[in-house]
Parts: C-alpha cells; sequence; structure tokens
C-alpha cells in the first residue's frame, strides 16, 4: 500500500497481554422465546479494552442478534448503562482489568424497567419521572437583556447534580424503585435538585410540591446504592438528602 | 404496515442543532423531531471546551474580529457573509441559553466566563483573546441538557429511535422540492411515512469513516447519505477536521480547553515544539496547524513512547484546583482510559478525526441548496450535516456549538415562515416507502457472505493511512481503489439477525452504506484539489493556490453512481485573501 503517514498514535503499551475473556450474557427475544437465558461467549481482549468493546467483538464477529444500545463509547451519553458483574455501571466506562476477568463476566440488562430484547429496557417510565419534577428553569418577570448574574458561589452549589447523563444507573439500582412500582426513583429528585439549589430558579415551591408527594423524596430508605452506581460520581444520596432537608424547613 | 403522519415540519436529528431548531419551529407551528437516538445521547453532549462569542465579559473583544478570525481560520475558503452572521448572532445564542437555564461558568461579578480558544484573537492577530463561554469542560453536555430541558418545557413531539431512511422529492416545475420522510421504527421494524411542508436535516457528522476518532459509533452521516442518493450535491467534502488531541490509540478527545488553560504540547526531547511552527500563539495555533505539527514530529522521529507514535500533552505544571475546576472530565479520561494521572504525568495525544466542515450546501436562512445557487423548496439543514459554510477550509474550536444553535434557530425559524406560507404537497407516489422497505429486505433476507463489521474496519483503515492528516495523490488513489473494492463486498454484506424488533444488525448495516458513500466523496474531492488548504494537506502540492482553488468543491452523484465534481465561488466581503501565519 502506498502510504502518505504512519500508523501512528498507537496506545501507549501499558503491559497490555492478550487474553481470552468470558462474557455471560442474559439474552432475550420475545419474537423467538418469552424466557430469558444466559449465554456464554469467549472473546480475545486486552485487559485495558471496555466491556463494550467485549460486547461489540460477540455482536461483529460471533452473534449479530445479540442487542444492546451504544453511542459515544466514553461515558457522556448515557446508552449503555447494564449491571457488569451484578452491579449497575456504563459498559464504555468499565475496563475489563477491573472487573475480574479471569472469571466470567455477567451482563444483564438494568432492573426495575421492562426488557424488550437483551440488553434494551424500555426508558420511557424512567424519562416519565424526570419530565415530571419540571426539569427546566423557572422564571418570572421580564428577561434581563444581558445574561443573569450569578456568583461562581452560587454557580458551584448545584454543580454535582448538572452532571447527570439521564443513563438510569441510578434508578435502576435502587431496591424501592424495584419495588415500588410509582416512586419517582433517584435520577427525577437529581433533576430536581439541579433546580432547586440554582439560585436563579423561581419554581422552587412547585417542584417540591411534587417531591413531597406519598411517591415521592420521603420513599427513599438511603441505602446509598445510587451513589455507588452513578458513573459520574453525583453524590446522589446526598442531593435527596438536601431535597428532604429543604421540604422540611418549608414546612 | 406503513403508518403514516403529516406534520408542517419534520426535524431529522435531536443534537443541538436539531434541538434549537424545534424550540423555534414547535412554539410556531406543528412539528415533529425524528431522532436515531434519544435526544440526550446526541454526541452533541460530548463536546467540552465551550461555545465562542464576543461577550467581552473579560476583555475587549468585538463580533468583527470574531468574524476575522473564523475566515483566517478557514484558509479563506470560508463564505464571509455567513461568517459575519454567526458572529454577529453569537451574542444572543450564548445569551439565550443562559436565559434557558445553562449554568455557565461565571466571573468575579457574576458574568459569564471567558477563556481563550485556538485561532481567536484580539484586533485581527495580535495575541490570544478569551471568547469561548464554557461551562468547565462539559460545555456541550450543558447545551444538550438545557436544550432537551426547553423542548420538555414546551411541549416538542419526538420520535425516538426512529432511523430516518430516506427524503420524499417531487420533481417539478423545472426543479425538485420535498415534501417528506420515510423512517424506520427500531422498536418494531414499522415503516412510517412523514408528509411535511418542510424537513430540516440536523443528523450531525461522519467520522466513524475513519478508525481513529472523537466521533461516536452513531455517528455514520445518515443525512449526507440520503441527501446524496438523490443526486443533490455535497459540499467541501475534502475537508475533515483531525483534532491534535485525542488519547494516544483510543481517540477520545481531550478539549483544547486544555490548551486554552494553559497546557503544553511537548516531543520526546520535552522540547515545546509548538514554538518552532507557530511562533506567536504556539500552542493555540488552529487545529490542522498542531495536528500536522505533531504528525510531522512523530514522523521525524521526536514521538514518544515505546514506538514513538505520540507526542504529549503536558498540565503537570497547571495548580490542581485549576484543574477540578476547569478540566474535570478530560482529565478523568486519561485516568479511566489511560491510567494516566494528569497532575503529576503527562498525556501521550494524537490527531483524531473530529468534525466535517463539509456537508448539505445551505445559504444563510439554512434552505439546502440543489446546486450553486437554486434553493430546493421545503428543505433546510443545520449543523454539523451543512456546510454554510461558516468553517471553510478548517473550523476553529469553540465555532461548531455556535454554529449548531445560530443556524438551528435560523433553520426552525424560515421553516416555520415557509410552511405557513405554503400547502401541504400531497404524497402522491403510489409506494413512497418503497425504496427503504426494498433496501431492508433485501439486506435482512439476503444471505450474502460478507460480514459488515469487517468492511467497516478496512475502510476506517485505509482512511486512517491514506486520507488523514497528509495525503498525496498516491495515498488518496489507494484509499478510492480500497473504497472501490469495499463497495463491491458491500453488495454481499449479510445480516445475522432477521428479527423486526430493535434490530441493531441491520441499522448497522444501513449505516455502513452511507459511511462507504461519503468515504468516496471525500476521497474523490481530495484527489482533484490540488493544492493545501486548512485541513486538506497534501504532501504533493503544500502550499495554497488561490488562483485555482479559491473556490469549494460540489459533488454530486451522478445516475450510474460515480462521482462529478464541479465548484462554486467563495463569497468574500471584507476581508482579502493573506497567507494564515499565526
Ligand atoms: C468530543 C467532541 C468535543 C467537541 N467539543 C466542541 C467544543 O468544545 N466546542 C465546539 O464548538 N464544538 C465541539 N465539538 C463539535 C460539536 O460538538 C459538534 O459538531 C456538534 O455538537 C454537532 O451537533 P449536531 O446537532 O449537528 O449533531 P449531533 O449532536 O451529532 O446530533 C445528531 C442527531 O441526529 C440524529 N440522527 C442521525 N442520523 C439519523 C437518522 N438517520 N435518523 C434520525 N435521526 C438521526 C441523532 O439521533 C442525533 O440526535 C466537539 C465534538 C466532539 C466529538
Amino acid at each position: 500500500m502506498s502510504t502518505a503517514t504512519t500508523e501512528a498514535g498507537a496506545a501507549p503499551a501499558t503491559s497490555t497481554t492478550t487474553m481470552t475473556v468470558t462474557v455471560k450474557i442474559l439474552r432475550y427475544n420475545p419474537e423467538v422465546s418469552e424466557e430469558q437465558h444466559w449465554e456464554s461467549y469467549q472473546v480475545t481482549a486486552e485487559p485495558t479494552d471496555r466491556v463494550l468493546d467485549a460486547l461489540h467483538k460477540v455482536k461483529w464477529d460471533l452473534d449479530g442478534s445479540l442487542t444492546f444500545r451504544r453511542s459515544c463509547a466514553h461515558g457522556v451519553c448515557g446508552s449503555d448503562a447494564m449491571r457488569i458483574n451484578g452491579k449497575n455501571r456504563l459498559a464504555c466506562k468499565t475496563l475489563l482489568k477491573d472487573v475480574n476477568p479471569s472469571e466470567p463476566i455477567t451482563v444483564e440488562p438494568i432492573k426495575g424497567l421492562p426488557v424488550l430484547k437483551d440488553l434494551v429496557v424500555d426508558m420511557e417510565p424512567f424519562f416519565a419521572a424526570y419530565r415530571s419534577v419540571m426539569p427546566f428553569l423557572i422564571t418570572t418577570g421580564n428577561e434581563p437583556t444581558r445574561e443573569r448574574l450569578q456568583s461562581q458561589k452560587d454557580r458551584d452549589r448545584f454543580d454535582d447534580t448538572t452532571k447527570c447523563i439521564l443513563c438510569a444507573a441510578c434508578t435502576t439500582s435502587c431496591p424501592v424503585y424495584w419495588t415500588d412500582g410509582q416512586y419517582f426513583g433517584p435520577q427525577a429528585i437529581v433533576g430536581a435538585h439541579r433546580f432547586i439549589f440554582d439560585s436563579r430558579d423561581e419554581g422552587t415551591d412547585q417542584r417540591l410540591e411534587i417531591l413531597n408527594d406519598q411517591e415521592g423524596v420521603w420513599r427513599c430508605r438511603t441505602t446509598f446504592n445510587c451513589t455507588e452506581a452513578c458513573p459520574r460520581g453525583i453524590e446522589v444520596t446526598k442531593a435527596i438528602q438536601e431535597v428532604k432537608r429543604a421540604l422540611i424547613f418549608r414546612r | 404496515m406503513v403508518q403514516h403522519h403529516k406534520y408542517d415540519v419534520v426535524i431529522v436529528g435531536a443534537g443541538g442543532a436539531g434541538m434549537r431548531a424545534a424550540l423555534e419551529s414547535g412554539q410556531r407551528t406543528r412539528t415533529a423531531v425524528l431522532t436515531k437516538l434519544y435526544p440526550t445521547r446526541s454526541h452533541t453532549g460530548a463536546a467540552q471546551g465551550g461555545m465562542c462569542a464576543a461577550l467581552a465579559n473579560v476583555e475587549e473583544d468585538n463580533w468583527e474580529w470574531h468574524t476575522f478570525d473564523t475566515v483566517k481560520g478557514g484558509d479563506y475558503l470560508v463564505d464571509q457573509d455567513a461568517a459575519e452572521v454567526m458572529a454577529k448572532e453569537a451574542i444572543d445564542a450564548v445569551l439565550d441559553l443562559e436565559k434557558m437555564g445553562l449554568p455557565f461558568n461565571r466571573t468575579d461579578e457574576g458574568k459569564i466566563d471567558q477563556r481563550r480558544f485556538g485561532g481567536h484573537t484580539r484586533n485581527h492577530g495580535e495575541a490570544a483573546v478569551r471568547r469561548s463561554c464554557f461551562a468547565a469542560d462539559r460545555t456541550g453536555h450543558m447545551i444538550l441538557q438545557t436544550l432537551y430541558q426547553q423542548c420538555i418545557k414546551h411541549g416538542v413531539e419526538f420520535y425516538n429511535e426512529f432511523y430516518v431512511l430516506d427524503l420524499l422529492t417531487v420533481e417539478d416545475k423545472g426543479g425538485v422540492s420535498v415534501n417528506g420522510v420515510v423512517a424506520y421504527e427500531l422498536a418494531t421494524g414499522e415503516i412510517h411515512v412523514f408528509n411535511a411542508k418542510a424537513v430540516i436535516f440536523a443528523t450531525g457528522g461522519f467520522g466513524k469513516v475513519f478508525r481513529t476518532t472523537s466521533n461516536a459509533h452513531t455517528l455514520t452521516g445518515d443525512g449526507m447519505g440520503i441527501v446524496w442518493r438523490k443526486g443533490l450535491p455535497l459540499e467541501d467534502m475534502e475537508f475533515f477536521q483531525f483534532h491534535p488531541t485525542g488519547l494516544a490509540g483510543l481517540g477520545v478527545l481531550l478539549s483544547e480547553a486544555a490548551r486554552g488553560e494553559g497546557g503544553i504540547l511537548r516531543n520526546s526531547e520535552n522540547e515545546r515544539f509548538m514554538e518552532r511552527y507557530a511562533p506567536t500563539i504556539k500552542d493555540l495555533a488552529p487545529r490542522d496547524m498542531v495536528a500536522r505539527a505533531m504528525a510531522n514530529e512523530v514522523r521525524e522521529g521526536r514521538g514518544s513512547g515505546p514506538d514513538k507514535a505520540y507526542v504529549y500533552l503536558d498540565l503537570t505544571h497547571l495548580p490542581k484546583e485549576q484543574i477540578d475546576a476547569k478540566l474535570p472530565d478530560i482529565t478523568e479520561f486519561a485516568r479511566t482510559y489511560l491510567g494516566v494521572e494528569p497532575y503529576t504525568e503527562m498525556i501521550p495525544v494524537f490527531p483524531t478525526a473530529h468534525y466535517a466542515m463539509g456537508g448539505i450546501p445551505t445559504n444563510i436562512k439554512g434552505e439546502a441548496l440543489a446546486d450553486n445557487h437554486t434553493v430546493i423548496p421545503g428543505l433546510y439543514a443545520a449543523g454539523e450535516v451543512a456546510c454554510v459554510s461558516v468553517h471553510g477550509a478548517n473550523r476553529l474550536g469553540t465555532n461548531s456549538l455556535l454554529d449548531i444553535n445560530v443556524f438551528g434557530r435560523r433553520a426552525g425559524i424560515y421553516a416555520a415562515e415557509y410552511a405557513a406560507s405554503t400547502d401541504f404537497d400531497d404524497i402522491v407516489e403510489e409506494r413512497p416507502e418503497g425504496r427503504v422497505v426494498d433496501m431492508i429486505e433485501h439486506m435482512r433476507d439476503a444471505g450474502g457472505s460478507e460480514r459488515v463489521a469487517a468492511i467497516r474496519q478496512e475502510l476506517q483503515a485505509t482512511m486512517d493511512i491514506n486520507a488523514q492528516v497528509y495525503r498525496t495523490e498516491g495515498s488518496l488513489k489507494q484509499a478510492l481503489a480500497d473504497i472501490e473494492g469495499l463497495k463491491a463486498r458491500y453488495v454481499n454484506v449479510s445480516v445475522q439477525d432477521k428479527g423486526k424488533r430493535f434490530n441493531t444488525d441491520l441499522l448497522e448495516a444501513i449505516e455502513l452504506g452511507f459511511l462507504l458513500d461519503l468515504a468516496e466523496v471525500l476521497v474523490v474531492s481530495a484527489l482533484a484539489r490540488n493544492e493545501s488548504r486548512g485541513g486538506h494537506f497534501r504532501e504533493d502540492y503544500p502550499t495554497r493556490d488561490d488562483v485555482n482553488f479559491m473556490r469549494h468543491t460540489m459533488a454530486y452523484r451522478q445516475e450510474d453512481g460515480t462521482v462529478r465534481l464541479d465548484y462554486k465561488p467563495v463569497i468574500e466581503t471584507r476581508y482579502k485573501p493573506m497567507e494564515r501565519k499565526y
């Protein structure tokens, strides 16, 4: 081949050794059978490969019918939350070396939302919960001509919850969410927190009212699963506590 | 069963451009947004560094300087009327987002904070200027979330996980116009025909023609591919931007903001090599120059690592607090994917395919063009899929988040106004869904022997080797021969999943078809451009040639599938082409 460039930019060699990993995936396709079942696949991979890379190898080289969502592949779009070795994570942000690749790695859909096919779940109930907390800036009066002023300190107050990518890892790790079909789940509270603590917002009362509902914040049992599951490092449980406190002070 | 829908305006794509358009169109007329991804999965959310506007919040600045920088940064292939519109409207575009709730970083006075970015200067190149408005290194995430939140507030109607695969056109009155689209519903495999007065394409870029890229798996150029197959033109497709700082080997992006905050590029001799290539603004020179400089350091043996294959981005001299406050995400990428601690270690980086300067030609109202002048009634395009052209031969950092907001808004307004002024053009074609149904059935049922992944991998490999930052006639001819071979094999591609439900196997095969078409257009356009300008660098023609090539490339698909090239003059208003020195 005539080449204008050399194959530069190769990955830094951090003592990578190719290995064979077994990925054990909970499969489901109602077009074929109503039952979920486990299937195991062996792929060759580097320890620094992502779980998403392993799933792609299965799909691209072994079984094209394996179905999962994914897009950005570096942890910002929120498409590929799944249960990996029993824990909610993003497949593109989890490296094989960090999930004990000498044993089979189990991959299942996130829990608490209807499974539609393989690792794809129905996200609609999740997004509906988010929409229900009025997740948008609410203001009154005339708009200023320039920007609204906000100190960096006030901006920092809600920084943590602005990081949410709506991947549903938190909500679908919550035991209350699994058992109570009506509970909003942690993400919706995070989505509300982002506005409640934004000094520019004037919709706090309406939002707190919604969260004060029977199926609102008081359902939270502070198990910290959500905080552990969040791939963006948001302190979800703390945010929920802050919303609870805001409700108590309001009373 | 085919389902039929009717909307005044149909928007294809729910990234920044699509949702900004939807907020305008949706409040004026009956609008639907069709998107293959849930809106918040769009790649706008991956954007990091910022969105520029001459707010002059932290130092003197004005929109005329911004216009000049955009024109010069684009190596004078920019249409200057469009650049001026963008730079002027930038200020309101940023302020509008703030009013919608976008959490920008703030100055001590509580105004939107601004920082430096490559190619943005005060007074026509005197020194770097702080023009980029940002929210840490998550600006795109905040834009995407804020626009989605506003869409919720205004009740915008989304059809999520709907793949648009064809555009419906009417040929009469001596011209072509548009009256709808055909979409494939991922969940069910059902086909939907949308009759519309106006269609806005906002489907983003096609970075997946390359192996090393900052782009998402889903950036497969569907919108450009659909228009292309209709025989409508694509403009300046040879101009693809390679961003200097992708994580070595992976392509995951580390924003230019890292250099805006003071980061430095170093070769194996620990030299700040950009001092040699751009003595005035050094590491903040435009991306094409920095990317070539990096590739050149590696070629001349001054690369680092075991294979001397990359250079380093050095942040170790920056205070930890600054890194945590301004660059939290990208430093986490380095930790997660390369196991490098940016506080104390330098990060291995190499250019990564990043941004399509070319696309569907439009005017400043977002109206798509059928040739050098003729507007296609009812068809609009905005965002990375479009070529206005505000980026010319090389886009400046932070000008795309700006582009999607300014021209997304314009396309939304003008499409809605057009819809209000015209009647529905009913679909009279007997089987409007026919082309899509035939393509899908052929792919699902044909027992071919070729695998999608294998063809895609070979395509990406030849594009990385032969059509990246350095190109020659020989390398491009090799790429073209490889693409022709792959297109022949693609005819026999097979899909393993035969089902209707969430058949992503099938859709990957269709997306690959778009990638092959667009790679060919890119390479044919690049072969004919015997000069070097912006992101297109020909080693056999290393200088810019204004006499022969100060013009846009217009590529058309002919009946027999081959590519025909034509050219279009560049719109020049205030600025005469000069040599681009920094
Ligand atoms: C890592 C990264 C960082 C960046 N940082 C910056 C930055 O700091 N500043 C800056 O100015 N620019 C930046 N850019 C560039 C900028 O983010 C993009 O150019 C811009 O966001 C593109 O927006 P868009 O709306 O055109 O497309 P996208 O956001 O890519 O959206 C495309 C939409 O089209 C839909 N779609 C695609 N095909 C179909 C189909 N067939 N049917 C239906 N829907 C379809 C998708 O679902 C999606 O909703 C960055 C880019 C990357 C990759």
